[in-house]
């Protein structure tokens, strides 16, 4: 089946199998494999990815003919101008990553809250992000890093907007 | 002398908070790990599961699997064992295991066939078309069971039992006549439950074999490399020069990614076959049923003290659930690991501990989950026993501990199950926590809740762990000798590329090897390239796990960053016109003895070295080194957990959690704290909520991510740490490890502040995970006791 | 883990839609958020010969209130209730479940209607729908449009009243009057879990009338063994439960003191 999707700002024409599952088509026929598949239950969120700029959603449930005339925005999409978003920033910063694994879908979720809640308190974060697993920091630095960029996107608004 | 960080003196590149250099590719989305790569003509691997947990196979039809268009290959145990390639050895080299279910299928979703496919949808089709007929047979299902020898698991083993093996260390006779004389006894079945590591990142292979050049390339996701493409070679019988095992980024392993799946062996064998590159990605259902488990340790734990609270004996007999194949990863010498460090922090005058495991009807494993051999099994054994002994001296926890700790004078200090632990000073790492925490104000704040009925516990945990294996005299995988490795080569321009043996996967080598050989050379960390997981290029090491890197790898580093050194003491004297004798390095530079202000950098030696080297000697400036470490190191912690209970549904809340660790020198305490903070939270999903479990017929309760559970930002509590310093005396840095500390020392304060809990009740112990429900039977029970 | 082959169809009508699961047969199945269905493609428990989605279809995403309810249309996501005003002032029982739905991203996927046409007995919506007095509309296959209460609506776990060819397009709650209130609790062993609880809300407030409800609730739950806990821990909590959200409901309506 013939889709056009827009992702990170590009437009790509393809052609692909009903039962191809949006994570699978942004990293093997984009080759964007930021996007990553830690689990088959939509459970771990690694796959999470940006949906017209306000959504975050599972990718691995989620086909891509589903993607078909929408707007995507992968990790690899977060950069512009060589210049990191300040999520990618404060994760570097606050040392809110080990093995990186779960990073990309951390960033995407944390990404879309901040559209939504440009403020979160410590607790609206941990619930924020309770649909992304991540076994190796034990989440404190992860939500001082999306306080950190929370506040530097409130210092700068226009860094908030991404492709679009 | 326990010190804290701030005291130690100022340094070049060592105890620096650096931002980590391998993060700019993770926040891009750049990292490469495994299922990110992608060779032209790549082929995909399914695998057929038994769904019984014991079953003989009778019959396995490929035919229609083989006639879906796509299918390439179907390989059965049959095929392999034509080839010879159906057992694998496993890593201590008592028993071996099967690649794929051939005869009889030993546990549910054991690999009985593997599919490859020109896509990863057409191989799951097709393996769903292999047809194989079961004959089920009963079950063994615990441990207790396969005790009886009534059913026999394994037909290939010459010995028809399902006994494994007996371990033991320490004087049986006198431990058991010690604690028949002690004025005070406690005994408790204490289980240590199946649990998997689960990183996020599934296992999975991708196989290339080159007809052309005879060469197999094998990217993996591996903890040790190395050690896996000595395994490759003699299984497969290609000579280890023919085969290059890559490990890319690793997203996570914990030990799951220590141990070689059938998964591998299927992939590599598909490749050598068809003369393509096959991938293996596992599915998270394949990563917790069939992959290396962790505990399962049944353990009867006995202590015997005088009524003031001084420990008399220990004695502690386990009864350990190996699964199908005794696929444990511990070495040779110690079938059941370090459990021998079960004495913990306390000076025990006599102790004995032993180990019986049996085979069973469930996946094979055993693995160092976040933890150093079988070391969080028995951490937890004494930090149970010794609140349990509390309770029955009637004596606050921190008292009975502090009765009992070996002395800070004491080190190097034999424990009587024969390790000798290096240092530490427990009190003082203690003394911090209480103080932290405000313990006797939490206590006082206690008692006025228990007037009230309401449930609060406070759990303290004083933990001595084991890390760094070697020394290779005592520690093996394959028989190859625990060491580690370094080469470091420093460029004409001062900066550098260092290799090591180890992989990390999450760790921050890149970060702190870097750290590591800055402040030997004085140069700068951001321009050492650090790069691990490349049989090719890096040295040969064992790899990266049972917190062993700082420790083995560590001093490898620091060591070959002195023969560099060395050797530039050579160059600098060329420099300065002066003799070598002359010449010391100080301040991070080569200074001539007694001229203020004459010296060079390691920058300008560097230079030398290829520009302008001594007459008489060789040019470059690199150096290898392969360490053997002569002890393991001992880090300790203590801490502390403060809980509420909801009497009605049995919820537990952690109100507050601290650790104070000790691991000696800290590289990077940004990274310190990191680890911590990950396993801890660990700890606490082992103490609440992970389990694999398994119902009377052996079927796997906890097959995915919606039944495993672990830990969301929701639940995972605040933490709390702090640290002091105790260095290691014999390791050129004076570090000590800490990546699996927190695993191993928490899990026991979560438990032991919820049984300080339930105290009024009369309760005294709860298998972990402490689920809700199993909270609220013990409170129901007691309190229908008490009316 | 990956499906199995389907044909996939995009409506842009509810018509459309209807019309279309006509034509492709008794396997075709309704794709909204597709956070339940997916899944259980994946793991192959599921396997549609069609998938009709229903996400083009713009009209079907609404939280309307008139005539004395709330309707909302099969499109509307979980994350909008949640995030809604009129929800937080005025909808509590509706508002309490939406934010414990499975995980916040799920949440942005998922969609009411479509777990109430799911019915997993551990899913959070039926649970209230049943509380609330809730009316699903279905769209049938000659292009009628049939309302049904709930208690009609729910059948069995996973079994609805939606027939073969038919498509549920919208549920209603009534709205709530100013004597009214709700509150829904769960217990939760770890967010992402289903809900485990079934859930009263009541009038006439006092500790004795709660304990009765606590006492009716465990007489009537009825739940089944799992993960989450055995049947008669199920039970207890049921009560439990009960007790807590009337008490919690009462709290909202300015009546204190009962927990």
């Amino acid at each position: 089946m013939k889709i056009a999707v827009t992702v990170n700002g590009e437009r790509y024409e393809r052609d692909v199998e009903p039962r191809t599952l949006l994570a699978y088509f942004l990293r093997e026929d984009l080759g964007l494999t930021g996007t990553h598949v830690g689990c088959d239950s939509s459970s771990c969120g690694c796959c999470v990815v940006a949906m017209d700029g306000d959504r975050a959603v599972k990718s691995c449930t989620m086909f891509a003919v589903q993607a078909d005339g929408h707007e995507i925005t992968t990790v690899e999409g977060l950069e512009q101008g060589g210049k990191l978003h300040p999520l990618q920033q404060a994760f570097w910063d606050q040392h809110g990553l080990q093995c990186g694994y779960c990073t990309p879908g951390m960033l995407m979720t944390s990404y879309v809250l901040l559209k939504h809640q440009p403020a979160p308190n410590e607790a609206e974060i941990r619930e924020a992000i309770a649909g992304n697993l991540c076994r190796c920091t034990g989440y404190q630095n992860i939500v001082k890093a999306i306080q950190q960029a929370s506040t530097e996107l409130a210092a700068e608004p226009a860094a908030a907007a991404v492709g679009s | 002398m326990a010190t804290t960080t701030d005291d130690l003196p100022a340094r070049h590149s060592l105890g620096k908070s650096m931002k980590r250099k391998e993060d700019p590719r993770f926040i891009r989305g750049k990292g490469r790990y495994l299922d990110d790569i992608v060779l032209p003509h790549m082929l995909y691997l399914a695998l057929v599961h038994s769904p019984y947990p014991h079953a003989r196979i009778k019959s396995i039809d490929k035919s229609k699997a083989l006639a879906l268009p796509g299918v390439k290959a179907v390989i059965t145990g049959e095929d392999l064992d034509a080839a010879k390639l159906e057992w694998l050895p496993t890593f201590h080299g008592y028993d071996k295991q099967m690649v794929l279910a051939f005869g009889k299928a030993l546990y549910q979703y054991q690999e009985v066939a593997g599919v490859v496919a020109t896509s990863r949808e057409i191989a799951s089709d097709g393996a769903e078309l292999v047809e194989v007929e079961y004959e089920p047979l009963d079950p063994l299902v615990t441990p207790f069971q396969a005790r009886e020898d009534k059913i026999i698991l394994r037909d290939d083993r010459e010995s028809k039992t399902n006994h494994i093996y007996h371990w033991e260390v320490g004087d049986k006779a006198k431990a058991e006549g010690e604690l028949d004389g002690s004025a005070v006894r406690i005994k408790e079945r204490i289980l240590s439950p199946r649990c998997h590591p689960a990183p996020l990142e599934p296992c999975g292979v991708l196989a290339d074999m080159n007809k052309a050049t005879g060469r197999l390339t094998v990217y993996m996701t591996s903890q040790a490399p190395h050690v896996h493409r000595t395994a490759f070679s003699l299984v497969t019988g290609i000579p280890e020069d023919k085969i290059h095992v890559i490990s890319p980024d690793v997203g996570g392993g914990f030990g799951n990614k220590v141990p070689v799946y059938p998964g591998y062996v299927v992939a590599t064998v598909a490749s050598v076959i068809i003369g393509v590159p096959v991938k293996w990605v596992e599915s998270r259902t394949e990563n917790l049923t069939t992959t290396g488990f962790a505990r399962d340790y049944h353990m009867d734990v006995e202590i015997g003290a005088t009524k003031e609270g001084k420990v008399t004996a220990l004695k502690v007999s386990t009864v350990a659930d190996h699964g199908a194949f005794d696929a444990a990863a511990d070495p040779r010498k110690y079938p059941a690991g370090m459990f021998g460090i079960v004495t913990g922090s306390y000076d025990f005058p006599t102790a004995f501990a032993e180990v019986d495991a049996y085979f069973t009807n469930k996946a094979p494993g055993g693995i160092a989950y976040r933890c150093s051999f079988r070391v969080t099994e028995a951490s937890f054994a004494i930090e149970r026993g010794m609140d349990i002994l509390a309770r029955k001296l009637d004596m606050d926890p921190v008292e009975l501990r502090r009765r009992n700790f070996i002395k800070k004078e004491q080190f190097p200090y034999p424990s009587p199950l024969g390790f000798v632990y290096d240092s530490g000073d427990y009190e003082a790492t203690t003394q911090k926590a209480l103080d932290i925490i405000g313990y006797d104000e939490l206590r006082k704040e206690q008692a006025e809740k228990r007037k009230s009925g309401e449930l609060m516990g406070i759990g303290v945990s004083t933990f001595t762990e084991i890390v760094g294996a070697g020394p290779g005299k005592h520690f093996d995988i394959l028989g190859i000798k625990m060491f580690d490795s370094a080469e470091i080569r420093i460029h004409p321009t001062g900066s550098g590329i260092v290799r090591a043996g180890t992989r990390h996967q999450g760790q921050g080598h890149e970060t702190t090897w870097a750290q590591i050989v800055a402040e030997e050379l004085g140069l700068d960390p951001q321009e050492l390239l650090v790069e691990e997981g490349d049989t090719d290029t890096a040295p040969y090491g064992l790899g990266t796990y049972a917190s062993r890197s700082t420790p083995v790898a560590g001093g490898a580093l620091a060591l070959a960053a002195r023969r560099i050194r060395e050797k530039g003491k050579k160059i600098a004297a060329h420099l300065l016109e002066a003799s070598e004798n002359d010449v010391e390095w100080k301040d991070y530079k080569f200074n001539l003895k007694g001229v203020p202000g004459k010296s060079v950098t390691m920058k300008e030696v560097a230079f030398a070295a290829y520009t302008n080297p001594p007459p008489d000697s060789e040019p470059g400036l690199e150096a290898t080194y392969y360490y053997d470490p002569p002890n393991l190191t001992f880090p300790n912690g203590s801490y502390i957990a403060v809980v509420d209970v909801d009497r009605e549904t049995g919820a537990v809340i952690v109100r507050r959690f601290l650790a104070v660790d000790d691991c000696g020198v800290v590289i990077n305490p940004m990274i310190v704290e990191g680890q911590i903070h990950g396993g801890l939270t660990e700890g606490f999903a082992m103490a609440f909520m992970q389990e694999i479990a398994f119902d009377e017929s052996g079927n796997n309760l906890n097959t995915n991510f919606t039944e495993y559970l672990v830990p969301t930002a929701l639940e995972t509590p605040h933490w709390e740490t702090a640290n002091t310093v105790t260095p290691s005396p014999h390791h050129p840095i004076g570090a000590k490890g800490v990546g699996e500390s927190p695993n191993v020392g928490s899990p026991q304060a979560f438990v032991n502040a919820v049984m300080d809990a339930l105290a009024p009740l009369g309760i005294t112990h709860i298998d972990m995970p402490l689920t809700r429900e199993k909270v609220w039977r013990a409170i129901r029970d007691a309190e229908a006791k008490v009316s | 883990m990956f499906p199995a082959p389907f044909d996939y169809y995009r409506a842009h009508s509810v018509d459309d839609a209807v019309q279309a699961l006509a034509r492709f047969g008794d396997d075709a199945r309704i794709l909204a958020g597709g956070q339940s269905l997916i899944p259980a493609m994946r793991f192959r428990l599921a396997r549609p010969s069609v998938l009709v989605d229903i996400n083009a279809i713009d009209e079907l995403a609404y939280v309307r209130e008139s005539d004395g309810h709330l309707a909302v249309g099969a499109g509307t996501r979980d994350f909008a209730l949640e995030t809604a005003p009129l929800i937080a002032q005025r909808y509590l029982l509706l508002a309490d479940t939406s934010a414990l739905v499975a995980d916040p991203v799920v949440r942005q996927m998922g969609t009411v209607v479509g777990s109430l046409c799911h019915n997993d007995p551990a899913g959070d919506w039926p649970v209230t729908a049943l509380a609330a007095r809730a009316q699903v509309s279905i769209r049938t296959p000659g292009g009628a449009t049939r309302t049904v209460a709930i208690d009609d609506f729910v059948v069995d776990s996973y079994t609805t009243a939606v027939g073969t060819g038919e498509m549920a397009v919208e549920v209603r709650f009534p709205t709530p009057g100013t004597r009214t209130s709700g509150s829904y609790q769960k217990i939760e062993r770890k967010v992402g879990d289903f809900a485990a609880e079934k859930l009263l809300a009541g009038a006439k407030p006092s500790k004795d009338l709660i304990r009765a409800a606590m006492r009716e609730a465990e007489k009537i739950a009825d739940p089944s063994p799992d993960n989450r806990g055995s049947v008669e821990y199920k039970k207890a909590m049921a009560g439990v439960l009960v007790g807590r959200a009337i008490a919690g409901a009462l709290e909202r309506l300015g009546v204190g003191g009962l927990k």
